[in-house]
């Protein structure tokens, strides 16, 4: 036996763990992250699934990877790994750009046979030389033997044996990081309670691979993380699309009104439908509609007829939802459009990550058609944005795009479960007793332009809407000129209003510095990290977010002008810098732009400001 | 039939724009007569429609109503349904609205089996966009958009609705108002989607298409109005009636080769399975038999927006949470101290 070479200790770690897409990573990855966060570190996680739903095993295409940060200021899933776990050489090739110097690779041995690296194009017999990995720490363990011998006597075929590969490599992970086993052990028997033989055989392999860390002659740094004392309070882990969900749950509880969901399953967003089809207990309905088109009409019948509605998608499905969503806003009625937005344009990218969708959001109708659009800005921040989406579309009677992407839709991280008594009241500008009298289904609160609200059933206030223009005085269809232009700008005076009841923008970072970085939506945390260390490193730097895109923040403007340069980041083309050209004229914008469909990396954002600061 | 509400409770005060002459008048007259009957209240009825001439209907009612988009109309009141069951819902669509750009809402409303009752209007023209061949267009019709006759065939909606799966199809034309009071009363009385195509006539653009029933003089002897539970008898002498004779229906007249009224089939609309339904509504279609009118088909099945409701209530009987925080913290919790 021999002493651990050193223990390292850190206030932040990354580890990614990668294998077959039937490896079992993402459940190795999920425990893992869960037992960290019980045990004080904050956790960001992000899988990376593969495109393809069953590829050939041992190939490129198959491989499947969930990387989890945690620690202390946990803002990100991170950039590159600490450790990499590589259950055959597909997953090593795969993940060679998330290697640093000295990352520890654990590695299955026994899949890096000369046919397991043919069937991942390899050229050579050493993989390891081959993608130039030579600053490394290899540990080689011999996974498939250990997990036969640790499973000989339970009389399991070799597949069930080998599916508790992932365990072993668990094992040897919480040895890695000296995290204790019982919680891991407890999740298991959440998981596999009703199959005692599985999960013996799963318990008994995490065993032994921790075991075998313990044992062997690795000579590897082994980690001890600082925990932080978080807030106290109950706690879960959830991903933005959970959390979107349950938001929308959150705002159809305190509205007082049943919860709707039509929606057609389309990556990445299905999750939210797959969330809300689970609480039926809770009265939510939801409609597998036969097209996107459907999804987003069913939800239309269902707020005409008085329920808080809402339908999930990714942009190809968005574009599939203009024309209904033109009618919501001609029709004036509440809608939480939810687009958990992925690589583009057509089918693009379906698994990956992407900010393109914003222009589409804004803009993407026929005709003068305004509408709310927001976006939420990490995985628990999809919770508060979708409750607030929902309380501006029932307060202001208007459609609402709520923006969230594959990054933070599947990214998860430790959420307080929140006292609902604390959240705002939403209050739905129903009709009164004394709106009788000549009542007209346009009639509209006269200082923020809302239309009342009046569902079927309730006596004599019957009415009919349309996506014909109204006559502004009597609801009837009118094609007169003056009365078009009147009401177009009704429609967009009604919008603006919703400025007034959502938060300032809040400048972070050094707001005394003469460059101000910009970002919006789901890249906060890598922009926040960058900001952080920015400023650290002596590159003082403001950094301002947007969650509220239309309308934006009362504030924008000032905090926009106050500064000598801004560095507008997104992953587009720069659809969010030339938004902000044209509402805040003259104002010297600077873009960071990436279209890799991955999240950004907070090294290079911090690389890309430096040189733009210097220009 | 006693109710608390007339005709004109349901009459909205707007001015209708249809053509004079268009079939769609009658029709609209017809609802409201119709759901005076049947006794809903306006306010807990609601019409919903897409666009197109027909589509304007909800427009002259004096209920809920909501004129949508094109094509859509069938997928909002799903919508309207699914999220209220207690409501009475109506969907009015035409024959380009429900069958071309509709026509997949149309089938999965049909094979849901929402409680929607969809008011088909068949003119088998586009007359809003003025004259264009519709999906119900004969095949050869000489329309703006197919100057030299179209080259594609039509759909039949009552075979469309029973290969959806449908549960309720009826079929009436525009000139026989009784009949049409009547599939319309059946059809809000059927819990399920109910399809009733009404032969409706557009005097401006396919003046005359339905002449063939429609016209007194032979309208007679060239349709039959089906009755539940009652012999197939049709003829201005009431002396012709249907057998079916191995697979195929033929025309007898009683009195002749000693056919009498026992020898006649008698209709059942009830019965699951659908093949003398379509073959009933098949006739005229490619054959010189008797158009049939009145409820085809009319089946009890599982109703969507009811197994919605009772699904939730099911799994609340074995679940107590009720709220998000009964939810949340009966999950994979833990505390921070």
């Amino acid at each position: 036996m021999s002493e651990k070479t050193r223990i390292i200790d850190t206030d932040k770690v990354v580890i990614r763990f990668s294998g077959d897409s039937g490896d079992g990573m993402q459940l190795a990855g999920t425990i893992f992250s869960n037992l960290s966060a019980v045990f004080g570190n904050e956790i960001s996680t992000f899988p990376d699934y593969p495109a393809e739903i069953r590829a050939p095993q041992g190939t490129l295409g198959g491989v499947s990877g969930f990387q989890v940060h945690l620690g202390k200021r946990i803002y990100t899933p991170g950039d590159k790994c600490d450790v990499l776990v590589a259950m055959n050489p597909a997953a090593l090739k795969t993940n060679v750009k998330f290697v640093k110097p000295n990352t520890i690779i654990i590695f299955d041995e026994d899949s890096f046979t000369e046919s397991d690296l043919k069937k991942a194009d390899y050229k050579t017999l050493d993989p390891f030389a081959e993608l130039g990995l030579s600053n490394v720490q290899k540990v080689a363990v011999p996974v498939e033997t250990m997990v036969k011998s640790s499973l000989a006597d339970m009389g399991m075929d070799n597949k069930a044996i080998l599916r508790s590969k992932n365990m072993f490599a668990l094992g040897l992970v919480c040895w890695l990081f000296n995290r204790p086993m019982e919680h891991a052990m407890e999740m298991l028997k959440n998981k596999f309670g009703k199959k005692p033989s599985i999960l013996d055989a799963n318990i008994k392999v995490l065993t032994d691979g921790y075991n075998y860390g313990n044992n062997i002659h690795a000579t590897v740094s082994t980690y001890r993380i600082e925990g932080e004392s978080s807030e106290k309070g109950y706690y879960m882990d959830i991903n933005g699309n959970k959390a979107t969900a349950l938001g929308l749950v959150a705002a159809a509880e305190k509205a007082g009104i049943p919860l709707f969901l039509g929606s057609y399953p389309i990556t990445p967003a299905t999750d939210i439908l797959h969330e809300l089809s689970k609480l039926k207990a809770l009265g939510v309905k939801t409609v597998q509609a036969e097209d996107e088109i459907a999804g987003i009409c069913t939800a239309i019948g269902a707020s005409f007829a008085g329920n808080l509605a809402a339908t999930s998608t990714s942009g190809p499905g968005l574009a599939l939802k203009s024309e209904a969503l033109g009618l919501a806003v001609m029709a004036e009625i509440p809608l939480v459009v939810v687009d958990v937005q992925r690589g583009g344009p057509s089918t693009g990218l379906p698994t990956k990550t992407e900010q393109t969708d914003l222009l589409q959001a804004l803009y993407g109708r026929n005709g003068e058609s305004p509408l709310v659009v927001m976006a939420a800005s990490t995985p628990t921040d999809c919770f508060d944005m979708a409750f607030t989406a929902s309380k501006i579309a029932l307060e202001y009677m208007t459609p609402v795009i709520l923006l969230t992407d594959a990054f933070i839709g599947n990214g998860s991280s430790a959420w307080r479960i929140p006292d609902m008594g604390r959240y705002p009241e939403i209050r739905i500008p129903y009709v009164k007793d004394e709106h009788k009298e000549g009542w007209k289904p346009y009639r509209r609160h006269e200082s923020t332009n809302v239309r009342y609200k009046a569902i079927p059933g309730m006596e004599d206030f019957m009415h009919r809407l349309g996506g014909l223009e109204k006559d502004f005085h009597t609801s009837a269809i009118s094609t007169n000129p003056e009365n078009h232009e009147h009401m177009t700008q009704v429609r967009q005076d009604k919008i603006d209003h919703v400025a007034n009841n959502i938060p300032l923008l809040n400048v972070m970072g050094n707001p005394d510095a003469d460059t101000l970085v910009v970002g919006w939506g789901g890249t906060f945390g890598h922009l926040y990290s960058a900001v952080e260390e920015l400023n650290q490193s002596g590159h003082p730097v403001a950094f301002a977010h947007f969650r509220f895109i239309s309308p934006m923040p009362k504030n924008a403007e000032e905090v926009l002008r106050r500064y000598k340069k801004v560095i507008v980041a997104e992953l587009n083309n720069g659809q969010f810098a030339s938004f902000l050209r044209g509402k805040v004229p003259g104002v010297n914008i600077a873009q960071i732009n990436q279209m890799q469909a991955q999240p950004f990396q907070v090294s290079e954002i911090v690389e890309d400001v430096i040189k733009l600061m210097e220009k | 039939m006693e109710t608390k509400y007339t005709a004109k409770d349901y009459k909205s005060d707007q001015y209708v724009r249809w053509c004079p002459g268009c079939g769609d008048h009658a029709v609209v007259n017809t609802l409201q007569k119709a759901m005076a009957e049947i006794g809903v209240a306006p306010h807990n009825t609601v019409v919903v429609s897409g666009i197109g001439c027909s589509s304007r209907l909800p427009y002259y009612m004096n209920t809920y109503g909501f004129h949508t988009i094109h094509g859509r109309g069938l997928a909002i009141a799903t919508g309207v349904k699914t999220a209220r069951p207690e409501l009475s819902v109506w969907a009015v669509t035409g024959d380009g609205d429900c069958l071309a750009i509709g026509g997949n809402h149309f089938i999965h409303a049909v094979r849901r089996n929402v409680d929607i009752n969809i008011l088909l209007l068949n003119n088998k023209i586009y007359g809003l966009t003025k004259g264009q061949y519709s999906p119900t267009s004969d095949r050869g019709a000489v329309t703006k958009s197919s100057p030299f006759g179209t080259v594609e065939e039509p759909f039949v909606p009552a075979e469309l609705t029973m290969g959806a799966r449908g549960m309720f199809f009826a079929r009436a034309i525009d000139v026989d108002l009784q009949t049409s009071k009547e599939v319309m009363v059946a059809a809000a009385h059927h819990a399920g989607a109910s399809v009733v195509e009404i032969l409706q006539n557009c005097v401006i653009f396919n003046d005359g298409i339905h002449k063939y029933v429609s016209d007194k003089e032979y309208r007679a002897e060239r349709s039959i109005v089906l009755e539940h539970g009652k012999p197939m008898i049709f003829g201005a002498k009431r002396d012709k009636g249907l057998i079916l004779e191995g697979l195929n229906l033929r025309v007898v007249t009683i009195g002749e080769n000693g056919i009498t009224e026992n020898d006649l089939l008698v209709h059942d609309a009830t019965t699951m399975d659908n093949l003398l339904h379509c073959k009933l509504a098949m006739m005229g279609v490619d054959n010189d038999m008797p158009v049939a009118f009145g409820v085809i088909r009319s089946v009890e099945a599982p109703v969507y927006d009811q197994e919605v409701e009772q699904q939730i209530k099911d799994v609340q009987a074995k679940k107590p949470e009720r709220t998000l925080q009964d939810l949340l913290m009966a999950g994979e919790i833990w505390e921070v101290k």
